[in-house]
């Protein structure tokens, strides 16, 4: 019987390896029988240690990666496969395990081919096996790049930075501070507090590491008074130390450390504690050589030519964050940070965008971003919020410079997408006509919304209002504020708008100071802790920051920050405000890292004690502030 | 002896159609992952429910998130009906070389096919409409399946301020929208997988927003 499906599929799979090698007739018997597998971004096909599959697999649409798991939460990309790219060829050379895990890297359409009818057509087929041996050993076979230099069967080299900033010899500290066996701890701690160095080795004659003193070993065993402070610094030490030799790898060291659960190596002559000490490898100096440090990202981010490459940057971003969160380094901080490899992200996407293009921007224009973006409160990934200005045209123009602009949206939210961050769900987005105008039509646009608001009206305000310019020609983006402002003066009732929205999840405690949470669907039990404590708040500074008239400032911290030094009678408000939204952020992020999304939903029950209590603080500055604005914007009544 | 008084006389169904009527007895709806969807589509000669005729029907089955290619179904039905003017849309002549078969065959093989499955198609009004037609012509019941209508579903699964967009949201549309790409289009199995696929799509931003469950996919 007739099969157009089946057919379709011979089509796809008879452009790529192993299956162009096969005959029409061995080719058909495959396609009649695949599987076609629908994945969403996340969705894991299969994990380390699962038993093997019937199948082997080859994307059809989109990208899946595969990693290498070294524990729970340490995983590591090897390769990303794209369109015609095989993988999970492992149960057809051995019925194992799967050694590596396969996750969808964005939505994609798998193709499952079943292993007992590719045997059966492939058998005496030295080609294909040649092809699948190497293919399989490499873990990372690429046909395009290997097909681009001539050469198909290829050696395993490392592919990715990744690879080759792990194989490089680790940068330890040289001369490191040391004492002598002899010496006090309170001498000891004057050479470290005069140095400022968390940590001492302490040396024997021969100038041999015998044992370190980190800050740790201070705070627990003199400052709990278990041994006074001219004790000798032996009493006191970790020991005998961990040593390696001076060509040690990143990958070694790094390994070491998780091995033994130490921060620090000594690095001896010979490798042995039994030589002169050079240096210590500390947990930092690994981070810095893995990449991990965002001068070096940015760097990444500028020169890359390949969307590809800007996500592969951008992933190592996520790592990023993971480690100052576990390092306890200010929010802001890191907020800031990332915010700033965000916007060199969607700049860069931009300026390959526009080398796609067909001729030059018609006319000037400014690429802004909208809400958490425009916000500077991405940590995660998140939505893509997004909108283009450009520069008043002719009337009869304005269809054709339109249909540029959206095409130029269009490239550049698609490689956003690819890069990891998702499509906006309510299409706010440079590739939606709504949302790619002129910057009068914008004017008229945001006229509207402030003279005639309305539900709609509010529910787009708080994703507009926060616009923050990215790219283009900056004059635009402060036109069109300035325009904004001026009409607000003759908007008042907007601002009861804004204000009623803005109390609308009032305080998430209950009356027995019990959490509200999710009261049904899937999510039931679960607190939500994006809208019901961060959005009141962001809603709040915006709606104050209006009508104060600033320009300029969008991150909600320090909005409030802005906010205390206008106000000063409220300056204790506004601070908490500014605290407790930065604490709440980094719950969120924490969860979203730890459970692998964006965090929005907390279990409560996963929580300690501690850091409930710590939540609970959270919300009172919020129902003081959303009691303030009642006050200041007359909404008694309006609510 | 009972008398039931409100039962009433069976008419002999052919074994097949027994068969089909019996899948349904005592199925409890299972969970959504774990349940056999259908994603169809017809080719006609008209749009008119009781004039035209049914000249092709393609089917895809899904499970899960896999479609698999040896569970799908494509009938050529021979129909004495034939309208020059409609094909330039499905490209099915009169005389074709393609294997036909009688509609009553076809009509056996769809409902084996499909058994008890939830049934998918893109303005499923139409395609029902057609089918049980055909049954009803044939001495045999409409239709027993439960049905989803991807159009309907897409809108649903919209953002609350778009929707008032009074959009026509026919299968091209939701191709470019959720990024399907169109390939034999306009032949009824092109058009069933193409269904498939959106419905998938669709399904996994249903997931996202947690409203994943039979009383908002069935419309109750």
């Amino acid at each position: 019987m007739k099969n157009s499906i089946a057919d379709r599929v011979n089509d796809f799979l008879t452009k790529y390896p192993p299956f162009n090698l096969l005959n029409n007739d061995s080719l058909l018997k495959i396609s009649t029988q695949v599987s076609i597998i629908y994945m969403e971004k996340g969705d894991t096909l299969f994990k380390r240690g699962d038993n093997f599959h019937e199948h082997f697999y080859i994307v059809r649409n989109g990208a899946v990666n595969l990693f290498h798991a070294i524990n729970d939460d340490i995983e590591e990309i090897i390769n990303i496969s794209d369109a015609g790219d095989i993988f999970g060829v492992r149960p057809l050379i051995a019925k194992e395990r799967y050694k590596l895990t396969a996750t969808a890297n964005e939505e994609s359409i798998v193709y499952a081919i079943p292993i007992n009818i590719f045997r059966s057509v492939t058998e005496n087929n030295a080609k294909v096996s040649k092809f699948l041996i190497t293919a399989f050993a490499t873990n990372s076979y690429d046909p395009y790049t290997a097909e681009a230099t001539n050469k198909i069967f290829v050696d395993y080299l490392p592919t990715n930075t990744q690879d080759i900033a792990n194989f490089q010899t680790a940068k330890y500290t040289k001369n490191p501070v040391t004492c002598d066996i002899n010496s006090s701890l309170k001498k000891a701690a004057l050479l470290m507090s005069k140095h400022k160095i968390g940590c001492i080795i302490v040396v024997n004659e021969q100038k041999h590491p015998v044992g370190i003193i980190t800050n740790s070993d201070i705070k627990n065993k003199i400052a709990t008074g278990k041994f006074p402070i001219e004790t000798q610094v032996t009493n006191i030490m970790s020991s005998p130390v961990f040593t390696a030799k001076k060509n040690l790898t990143v990958a070694d060291g790094q390994l070491q450390m998780i091995k033994h659960n130490i921060g620090h190596l000594c690095i001896t002559k010979d490798g042995t504690e039994n030589s002169r000490l050079l240096g210590v490898l500390t947990h930092h100096d690994v981070l810095v050589s893995l990449g991990n440090n965002p001068a070096v990202i940015l760097k990444e981010i500028k020169r890359a030519k390949r969307t590809k490459k800007l996500r592969a940057a951008r992933l190592k971003a996520n790592n990023l964050i993971k480690s100052y969160l576990e390092q306890n380094i200010p929010l802001s901080h890191i907020v800031k940070l990332i915010s700033q490899i965000n916007d060199a992200v969607t700049i860069r996407a931009i300026e390959i965008a526009l080398k796609k293009m067909d001729g030059k921007p018609p006319v000037p224009f400014a690429w802004i971003a909208l809400g958490s973006q425009g916000r500077k409160e991405q940590l995660l990934f998140t939505d893509q919020d997004n909108a283009i200005i450009y520069q008043n045209v002719e009337p009869e123009l304005d269809k054709e410079t339109q249909d540029y602009f959206l095409k130029l949206g269009k490239y550049v939210t698609k490689s956003l997408n690819k890069i990891g961050f998702e499509y906006c769900e309510a299409d706010m987005m440079a590739n939606n006509p709504e949302w790619c105008k002129s910057l009068s039509d914008w004017k008229n646009q945001f006229n509207d919304w402030i003279l005639n608001p309305d539900e709609k009206a509010i529910l787009l305000s708080s994703i507009f209002f926060d616009f923050n310019f990215i790219y283009g020609d900056k004059s635009l983006t402060d036109a069109l504020t300035d325009s904004i402002y001026n009409t607000l003066d003759e908007g008042l009732i907007f601002f009861k708008f804004l204000g009623r929205d803005a109390l609308k999840n009032p305080s998430p405690l209950g009356f027995f100071k019990q959490f509200l949470v999710e009261k049904n669907g899937e999510q039931k039990d679960l607190f939500n802790i994006k809208s019901r404590a961060l959005m009141p708040f962001i809603d709040a500074a915006r709606l104050l920051i209006l009508r104060y008239k600033v320009k300029g400032i969008n991150n909600t911290a320090e909005r409030f920050e802005k906010l205390a030094e206008i106000e000063p009678s409220n300056k204790e408000l506004y601070e908490s405000c500014s605290y407790a939204f930065k604490a709440l952020s980094k719950f969120k992020t924490k969860q979203g890292i730890a459970h692998n999304n964006s965090g929005k939903y907390i279990e409560l029950q996963t929580l300690t004690k501690e850091e409930q209590l710590k939540l609970r603080r959270c919300f009172k500055p919020l129902n003081d502030i959303q009691e303030a604005l009642k006050i200041k914007f007359d909404l008694k009544n309006f609510v | 002896m009972t008398l039931n008084w409100f039962k009433r006389k069976t008419p002999d169904y052919p074994d097949f159609f027994m068969a089909y009527l019996n899948c349904f007895k005592n199925k409890p709806i299972t969970e959504i992952q774990e349940t056999r969807f259908v994603a169809f589509d017809t080719e006609t000669t008209g749009f008119r429910i009781k004039d035209d005729r049914v000249l092709s029907i393609g089917a895809v089955s899904i499970i899960g998130k896999t479609i698999n290619v040896n569970d799908s179904l494509e009938l050529y039905l021979q129909q004495d009906v034939f309208r020059p003017e409609t094909v330039e849309i499905h490209g099915l002549l009169k005389n074709d070389s393609i294997d036909k078969i009688q509609e009553f065959e076809a009509i056996k093989l769809f409902l084996d096919y499909i058994k008890d499955s939830v049934l998918i198609a893109h303005h499923a009004n139409f395609d029902k409409n057609m089918i049980n037609e055909m049954l009803i012509r044939h001495g045999l019941k409409p239709l027993k399946n439960k049905f989803i209508d991807t159009g309907v579903l897409y809108k649903k699964a919209l953002h609350i301020i778009y929707q008032n967009n009074s959009k026509p949201y026919t299968l091209d549309f939701l191709c470019s929208e959720l990024n399907v790409p169109t390939v034999d289009r306009h032949t009824a199995t092109g058009d069933a997988l193409i269904t498939a696929l959106v419905f998938l799509k669709i399904l996994s931003r249903l997931d996202k927003r947690k409203h994943l469950n039979w009383g908002y996919l069935l419309n109750k």
